[in-house]
């Protein structure tokens, strides 16, 4: 890649920082461009979170229907897989899938709320009644 | 309290990190190209039994950790390295560290990374920075991927180091121990170290998934993934395929390019004209990533979308795995002493 032909488009990273790029100059000497972004990166990125909210979309309707608990729409929306919780929250595994049912959920103690509203950034009550913040 | 530490901003944070630290003690002449190529950073792996995000888990470069540890002992530095179980004994050991005026690598989660954009924050855990400092309750930091140096509360900082999930750092803290004074001879016997560990890594990897075979089996894979997944799930797929390669920190062209850097960077330390004809090799397979990218990218885009289009992008890595083997042959029957 020339020094000059290094894509400018600008990225939500690009607001915040450039990136370093390594290019070659008109010589063929190896130098450093700073870039905004890439439009073929930018869209890769699109359509993994396009593919994220649709997943959210899906997991929505499915607590609204009592099919799951809030705890598949937040992780969804987190990224999270049981795993993950379970390394966050300290539940073992069986536990989260038990708490992914509306029954077992709607039961939990405010303390046990308390551990998974932590992680999505959220307070309990927000937790239960699905509501987000969009930041 | 303030170290004195210079920032200066890369394309990788962990050859960054790298870098800042071995600068921090004195070895001047350490650059990012240097350290990815003594590190022996390039690579490539696609496990096609794990998946990251739902999509394959493709790599471009070495194990997060490894290009810090090989420049450190190809250079003869010892290297302090240490996890923690919990977060009070983390913090306060990294307290400790700055105090005696010690700056602190550390590895982190990006999930939790304040001042990443939110579009950035999966759950990647390999990401590193330096701690050089602490004003009232905030952490200063030097990200070697941004412009400029940052700040993490040290809520924050707690978070970030003590990330869960795949490769979870539990903490972890590292840096070079300082008082060796490195040569203009250790950095050359180094560099000829860090390229025959990456001609190893990138050609005479046993099986069919790493290094150039890696390549060419991906190429493979990718011209069925129209067929078995389906347009949407194969068009995610590669999206995944080009992030790794072009994610914040490769340089571009899945770090071919820096690969091309050091080689020419090689070249002050020995000047063969093989070296930069072969830098020249890697510049053109960063190109091909390039290319094959903006072909994925139609695919993902709904653009185009036929089996001819997968044809072509599994093609692409044919020839790039090709032109790879060529250039790791080729630096292999390099005579190092003339």
């Amino acid at each position: 890649m020339k020094k000059d032909e290094v894509p400018q488009d600008m990225s939500s990273l690009g607001k915040i920082t450039r990136e370093v790029c390594y290019a070659t100059d008109d010589k063929g000497q190896y130098t450093t461009e700073l870039s905004k972004g890439w439009d073929v990166k930018i869209t890769a990125l699109d359509a993994a979170w396009q593919d994220i909210h649709d997943k959210v979309a899906v997991a929505r309707e499915k607590v609204r229907n009592g099919q799951a608990s809030p705890l598949l729409f937040f992780m969804e929306r987190g990224l999270m897989d049981i795993g993950i919780v379970a390394a966050y929250t300290g539940f073992w595994k069986w536990q989260i899938r038990r708490h992914l049912k509306p029954s077992v959920f709607n039961k939990l103690s405010e303390k046990r709320l308390q551990r998974y509203a932590e992680i999505f950034n959220v307070s309990p009550s927000e937790l239960k009644s699905m509501t987000v913040h969009e930041d | 309290m303030k170290i004195d530490f210079t920032h200066i901003q890369s394309a990788h944070c962990e050859s960054g990190v790298t870098r800042n630290l071995l600068r921090h003690i004195g070895v001047d002449k350490m650059t990012e190209p240097l350290a990815f190529g003594i590190g022996a950073g390039l690579f490539f792996v696609y496990v096609p039994f794990i998946k990251i995000n739902n999509g394959p888990a493709i790599a471009f470069r070495t194990l997060p950790g490894q290009i810090f540890s090989r420049t450190c002992k190809s250079l003869g530095i010892s290297v302090f390295r240490k996890k923690f179980g919990d977060m009070e004994r983390a913090e306060a050991f990294l307290m400790d560290c700055l105090e005696k005026g010690q700056p602190a690598g550390c590895q982190v989660g990006v999930y939790f990374l304040s001042y990443f954009p939110k579009e950035y924050r999966f759950h990647f855990n390999a990401h590193n920075l330096v701690v050089y400092g602490k004003e009232a309750d905030n952490y200063l930091i030097s990200d070697p991927v941004m412009e400029e140096p940052t700040m993490l509360t040290s809520y924050e900082l707690g978070r970030v180091r003590f990330a869960k999930g795949a490769l979870a750092p539990r903490g972890q803290l590292y840096y070079p121990r300082p008082g060796v004074a490195i040569t203009d001879e250790q950095i050359k016997r180094a560099i000829r170290t860090g390229i025959n560990k990456n001609i190893h890594r990138m050609l005479h990897i046993p099986g069919p998934i790493a290094g150039v075979k890696g390549i060419r089996y991906t190429g493979r894979r990718i011209k069925t993934w129209r067929d078995k997944l389906g347009l949407h799930k194969a068009g995610l797929y590669l999206a995944q395929l080009v992030r790794m390669q072009e994610e914040i920190g490769t340089g571009g062209g899945g770090f071919r390019y820096m690969y091309g850097a050091f080689l020419q960077e090689a070249f002050v330390w020995y000047p063969y004209d093989e070296l930069h004809a072969i830098s020249g090799m890697f510049t053109r397979s960063g190109d091909s990533w390039r290319e094959a990218a903006i072909l994925a990218a139609g695919i993902y885009k709904g653009r185009i979308g036929s089996q001819q289009d997968f044809n072509s992008i599994g093609d692409h890595l044919l020839e790039i795995a090709e032109l790879e083997r060529q250039a790791f042959v080729t630096l292999s029957k390099i005579k190092w002493h003339r």
